[in-house]
């Protein structure tokens, strides 16, 4: 850590029209260390990667990357030369090609006969590596991967190396699609890819992550770099009084807040529930998942073993409530919250207020037509609301940050008529601030009688459940009140079908 | 749809994506009584209004099709409108009495093709262009079998209203024009229209947002057979009579009216004022380069320049609005 800095950013400047994106940012990554970089929705991290990836330009500012001067005409065939790769929020493969396929799109040296063969042998040698027991074939179409295979296979593709040698490797919410296993795969590969030699820059909202794997951490507010120290010199705490939140981030403040205000609807009561289906992979074996209404029911185990296939199942069924479709049945109208947001969630040609209308429209209706005035005031309440980043709700939804898209899929469902809300893993890059504000949120429209089902990769969500129940391959294998929630049962019930 | 908002009324204009197709029809008209020196102007325009109106009735259908996302076309459009017509003309045999069952069976005939196709695509899961090209020759052989090319006169009543004038414009043309009023309102303010143009940009994320996706589907495509028919009826009024090679033309106008009018060919982003646009400037560019006097290779090669260079100025200008 002593050489000189790979890589030294001076000043940087950014606008997107109005908006001032990055105000005179100056940051530097040593060779061998992992930086982290943290800071809520729309501060300007990803603007920054991107500039120093060569997608975007600076509008001002110096740049230097491995000791040359790339302040003017950086694009990403010369960042890729230079040894930068990058993993983005939004993955980047083809979902058409497999995932060799996929891996020859990065590397032009992968020509000639038996490319295919090669790319191949590249890509599975990573995945090993970095993700043992991943369990993917690199002839997989790549789109009938589930997203966090997804999101394995694109890590995986910016540590390959054929001809330019990987010197930095940016990663921006890498372990937001990743259960607590595999995550924990990623962060200890990090660490040894560091130690011989390599640089890595972290962005993650889940700050004990970037605690535990950053040498140093970078706070960005409002475009800015805030704070700059050694890891060692935080702790969660200070992280999020240098980010600026103002939302209290003790979970365990937050999970007893929850469990003080008790489900409307009481299972011990008798009546019937909102929600019950069996899991259609599990045969008549393992367990009936049911939800009362006023209830959070969480939804846990590791990425890929059933949660989002019965998400799909119990949206279908509650197209037609109160009957039984399939052997699932739902009481009640229901609004899905997409994870992956760019395959399910965002319509992309439209403004904030359409994509956020558009569960409504029926509310907003005058004769059979929709009123303009009424659309926008529903968008309007919502961006103040759960805090949308943007001047306008006209704007389009393209202009918002990764986190601030997401937001605007929660405001609707929440705006909806919906009486259960499914959520797949809503808090992928969503911010520690506006985490805490959504999950206030999800208990105040519990209390009011909606019932929500919760898929999440993150144990810190589950205590904000009323009940837990662990998927392992397609069948429900434990059922976890929370009193009995822990991080140990939920793991246990993951890796033994028996358990619990 | 308004990213950027600029200040002027003038540059929020320039934005809208039907203005090339407009702008072009005014440059192809005053090119042309240039050149005649100003005669016949009038006439020149109402023509254009007379045979527009047969191109904006069917691509207002093609539009909605279009619109539900890439793949989305519906072939078999020339075909319903010749069934339609024939079928139509046939049952009226000229008595104006019949003229509510003429255009209800012109409809009915709408209505089969278009469940017909649409049940091609779901239920054997073929893709759109072959569905409803392979339907298309069902549909018109069973137009053949019908009338066996025998041209039956329409109805009096119906010739007169096809060729009325009210004011110098086409009676039919100004109907055609509050129904492409209505249209626009389905498109922009009605769950349906948002249904269509969600669907087009993204259907996994359209069904997760509560649209029912098939649901949306079937109405288009249906909706696209019924205008088909619709046009069909009048054409087959306005020309004397139902032709077995009538909607010939208008299986690549339909789609090339659609596109000039500043509808996305990928879907999610559709207009209706431009259909209108795009259709008077293919009559008139057609009626310019006739004026001009050129040969008929020529003609053909320099529609089809234009065509192209309209296209790409205002997918240009598209596209700056959108990023």
């Amino acid at each position: 850590m002593t050489a000189a800095p790979l890589v030294r950013l001076a000043g940087v400047d950014k606008r997107f029209g109005a908006v001032r994106a990055l105000a005179g940012v100056d940051l530097s990554v040593d060779t061998g260390a992992c930086l982290g970089l943290v800071g809520h929705n729309g501060a300007g991290k990803s603007t920054l990667m991107a500039i120093l990836a060569g997608v975007l330009a600076a509008d001002h500012g110096e740049m230097h990357v491995a000791g040359q001067d790339v302040t003017h005409g950086h694009a990403v065939t010369q960042a890729h030369r230079l040894g930068l790769r990058c993993v983005f929020q939004e993955l980047s493969l083809c979902p058409n090609l497999t995932v060799a396929e996929n891996t020859r799109v990065l590397h032009r040296a992968l020509d000639g006969w038996g490319w295919r063969r090669r790319a191949a042998a590249l890509i599975r040698d990573r995945l090993d590596t970095i993700f043992p027991g991943h369990g993917i074939d690199p002839d997989d179409v790549t789109g009938d991967l589930s997203i966090g295979r997804r999101q394995m296979v694109e890590i995986a593709r910016a540590f390959t190396v054929t001809d330019t040698p990987v010197r930095l490797v940016i990663l921006d919410e890498p372990t937001s699609s990743l259960d607590a296993v595999v995550a924990g795969h990623l962060l200890a590969f990090v660490r040894r890819f560091v130690a011989d030699g390599g640089s890595v820059i972290l962005i993650s909202h889940l700050l004990g992550e970037v605690l535990d794997t950053a040498d140093r951490i970078v706070v960005m507010r409002d475009g800015r770099v805030v704070a700059d120290r050694l890891a060692t010199a935080f702790d969660r705490g200070r992280l999020v009084e240098a980010m600026g939140s103002v939302a209290d981030d003790d979970v365990d403040g937050a999970a007893a807040a929850a469990a003080a205000t008790p489900a409307t609807g009481d299972r011990s009561m008798g009546g019937t529930p909102v929600v019950r289906a069996h899991p259609a992979g599990a045969g008549i074996g393992g367990l009936t998942l049911e939800a009362w209404q006023g209830e959070i029911v969480g939804l846990a185990g590791l990425g890929g073993h059933g949660q989002t296939a019965m998400l799909v199942r119990l949206f279908e069924a509650a197209r037609h409530p109160g009957v039984v479709n399939a052997g699932a049945m739902v009481r009640l109208p229901a609004a899905f919250v997409a994870g992956d947001r760019q395959s399910d969630g965002v319509f992309p040609l439209w403004s904030i207020a359409r994509n956020i209308s558009i569960r409504s429209l029926s509310q907003l209706l005058w004769r059979g037509l929709i009123v303009r005035r009424a659309e926008t005031e529903l968008a309007e309440t919502w961006r103040t609301r759960i805090g949308i980043r943007t001047p306008s709700v006209d704007h389009p939804i393209l202009s918002l940050s990764g986190g601030n898209q997401q937001k605007a899929l929660f405001a609707r469902a929440l705006a909806s008529d919906a009486g259960v809300l499914l959520m797949d893993d809503p808090m992928r890059g969503v911010d520690v601030g506006t985490k805490q504000e959504v999950y206030g949120m999800l208990r105040a429209e519990a209390a009011k009688g909606r019932t929500i089902i919760w898929y999440t990769t993150e144990m810190d969500e589950l205590k904000h459940c009323d009940h837990v129940y662990v998927f392992r391959a397609g069948a429900i294998v434990a059922d976890l009140t929370r009193a009995a929630m822990t991080e140990d049962a939920v793991l246990h019930a993951s890796f033994e079908a028996r358990a619990a | 749809m308004t990213g950027s908002r600029p200040a002027s009324a003038l540059g929020r204009l320039a934005l809208q994506p039907w203005l090339w197709a407009w702008l072009g029809a005014l440059a192809v008209w005053l090119a042309t009584i240039a050149f005649t020196r100003g005669q016949g102007a009038g006439e020149v325009l109402t023509a254009a209004f007379t045979f527009g109106t047969f191109f904006v009735i069917v691509a207002i259908g093609q539009m909605f099709v279009v619109t539900l996302g890439p793949g989305n076309v519906d072939l078999s459009i020339p075909a319903t409108m010749t069934l339609a017509g024939t079928v139509a003309m046939k049952l009226m045999d000229g008595d104006n009495g019949m003229l509510a069952v003429g255009l209800l069976a012109a409809l009915g005939c709408g209505l089969a093709v278009g469940v017909f196709n649409y049940g091609l695509i779901r239920l054997l899961a073929i893709p759109p262009i072959i569905a409803t090209l392979s339907s298309s020759f069902l549909v018109q052989s069973t137009a053949i079998w019908t009338n066996r090319g025998l041209r039956i006169k329409p109805p009096s009543a119906l010739a007169d209203f096809a060729t009325a004038k009210l004011g110098g414009l086409p009676a039919l043309a100004l109907c055609v024009i509050a129904l492409a009023g209505v249209m626009h309102i389905v498109l922009t303010r009605t769950p349906y229209g948002r249904a269509v143009i969600a669907v087009g940009q993204n259907p996994r994320a359209a069904r997760f947002a509560g649209v029912d996706v098939d649901r949306t589907r079937f109405v288009t495509y249906v909706q696209a057979a019924l205008f088909a028919a619709l046009c069909g009826f009048c054409l087959a009024g306005f020309s004397g009579g139902a032709a077995l090679n009538m909607g010939e033309e208008y299986l690549l106008s339909s789609i090339a009216v659609v596109v000039i009018g500043g509808t996305s060919v990928a879907g999610g982003f559709a207009n209706v004022p431009g259909l209108w646009g795009a259709a008077l400037f293919l009559f008139l560019l057609v009626t310019m380069l006739n004026t001009f006097g050129l040969g008929a290779g020529i003609r053909l090669i320099l529609t089809g320049l234009i065509i192209i260079a309209v296209i790409v100025i205002a997918g240009s200008s598209s596209r700056k609005r959108e990023g």
